[in-house]
């Protein structure tokens, strides 16, 4: 386990967050209600009501490196229950992106997948299952994933061999070229 | 009639086709006019909002800037995920300052004065229980079902404001309407390992593992679901998860909108029950027949 000391508390880690959030970290009183009904505990390495303690002690390295935040299903757990009514799933949210724009992504399959399920609308204007799943494949070198699911899934009609092409998927091409350009997105 | 813009969402076109088809077809046979939303586009589903908010909201937007254009106030959807999104989108582009952000990325600007509801919420509240019931050729009589709503249908409360957020029963009270025994299903609302099917087949694995686990336990002869990624973490992926916990799970995994149109008694071919990997006929079987039929 690690070591965390009080005071190498990053100070503007703990501000960002909460002007991105609009959360008040300090609300937090380390109940572990989030923790309790959280689904993906197992899978963490830190528990969330850990990731809450740890940027308020602006432990701004590990919160950021932490793979809980790439595991995090969103599935809202952790805000519904949470007696002082902050939005954790939002803060989960908010440390994805900045450890995401400061380059970590200490889930890797987590991110191709979804840099994957982006490009596939981006280019489609929708998502496109099968186009999908062979971008993940081919970015992750994991050609084994799911094999076994496409010929249940392709017999039944479900993985359309052709995308969706819709007339508006420049407009969407365009919404992700100008967030690409644009620096105040947060 | 009642009439409201539909947003079917990327699923509905692949692997959740048989939804779509029956949300359709139920929605027809009940008289609520679906109006889709021309070219609509994707909402950018949970990896948007992964990676952030504008862009998410932006995505989102663009559909509700179309249903704005409809002269439509109001949409619906099937999926739980796209419902969030269109949700979330309207809901922070309350702040003008956020809006602007938005619509720095769209060709055509978004008020986001769209009110997004599931198709759920659309049945259960301006469709007269009644009207249902009178309707019903094929009473459900005789299945025993879990309902399973999924993580995000009613979560937040403050964001979603439909039914109950620990223990939702839209669903349980449509099946009993329609006959069917519905089973207490203690985790309604747990998640069943969402979008990790592919980067992590093993979360998925265990959390769906355990609610097909529960659903034996309570003696669910069928789930219902209303959410195309659970229905397919329960169903598709049915056969990995029995490999992966040595389990023979063998319990069919329905879209509510096709019991409901099984009850109705609309054709079989709109339903879509052979895109259902888990066989389904043992438990359509335990279906008692109409006195009539016999």
């Amino acid at each position: 386990m690690q070591i965390f000391d009080l005071t190498t508390a990053d100070l503007e880690f703990v501000a960002e967050v909460e002007a991105r959030s609009h959360q008040k970290i300090s609300n937090c009183y380390q109940c572990g209600n989030c923790t309790a009904g959280c689904p993906y505990t197992f899978a963490y390495d830190y528990s969330v009501s850990q990731i809450m303690r740890l940027i308020q002690i602006g432990q701004k390295e590990a919160v950021l490196k932490s793979r809980s935040l790439w595991l995090c299903g969103s599935c809202q757990s952790c805000t519904t229950r949470c007696p002082n009514k902050i939005d954790v799933a939002l803060i989960m949210d908010v440390c994805r992106h900045m450890a995401r724009e400061a380059g970590y992504a200490t889930e890797r399959s987590v991110k191709i997948f979804v840099d994957s399920f982006l490009a596939s609308v981006e280019r489609h204007g929708r998502a496109y299952e099968l186009g999908l799943m062979t971008a993940y494949m081919t970015r992750s070198g994991r050609v084994f994933t799911d094999v076994d699911l496409a010929p249940q899934a392709l017999m039944r009609g479900k993985l359309p061999f052709k995308p969706h092409e819709i007339q508006g998927r420049e407009q969407v091409a365009r919404i992700f070229e100008r967030f690409r350009k644009g620096g105040d997105n947060v | 009639m009642f009439k409201i813009a539909y947003y079917p969402g990327c699923s509905g076109q692949g692997t959740s086709l048989e939804y779509d088809m029956s949300t359709r077809a139920v929605c027809k046979a009940l008289d609520v006019e679906l109006v889709e939303i021309p070219d609509w586009s994707c909402c950018g589903s949970s990896p948007a909002h992964t990676v952030n908010h504008v862009l998410s909201a932006a995505l989102s937007a663009r559909n509700l800037a179309q249903v704005e254009v409809m002269g439509m106030d109001k949409v619906t959807t099937p999926c739980p995920s796209c419902l969030t999104n269109l949700r979330t989108a309207a809901h922070k582009m309350e702040s003008p300052e956020f809006r602007g952000k938005v619509n720095a990325l769209l060709d055509v600007p978004c008020n986001g004065n769209v009110d997004a509801q599931s198709v759920l919420q659309v049945l259960a509240e301006n469709v007269d229980p009644e009207l249902i019931k009178s309707k019903v050729v094929r009473p459900l009589t005789g299945i025993k079902i879990a309902c399973y709503y999924g993580c995000i249908m009613n979560r937040p409360p403050e964001l979603m404001r439909f039914d109950h957020h620990e223990n939702p029963m839209a669903m349980d009270n449509l099946m009993i309407a329609l006959g069917a025994e519905v089973v207490p299903f203690p985790l309604k609302v747990e998640c069943c390992g969402a979008s990790y099917g592919i980067p992590r087949g093993d979360i998925v694995m265990r959390l769906s593992g355990k609610l097909l686990d529960a659903g034996r336990d309570v003696g669910a002869d069928a789930f219902v679901t209303a959410c195309p990624l659970c229905q397919m973490n329960l169903d598709l992926r049915q056969g990995q998860i029995n490999r992966a916990l040595h389990e023979k799970f063998r319990i069919p995994v329905f879209y509510y909108t096709q019991l409901l149109g099984y009850a109705l008694g609309l054709d079989r071919a709109v339903l879509g029950f052979e895109k259902l990997c888990v066989d389904p006929r043992l438990a359509l079987g335990k279906i008692k027949q109409p006195a009539q039929a016999r």
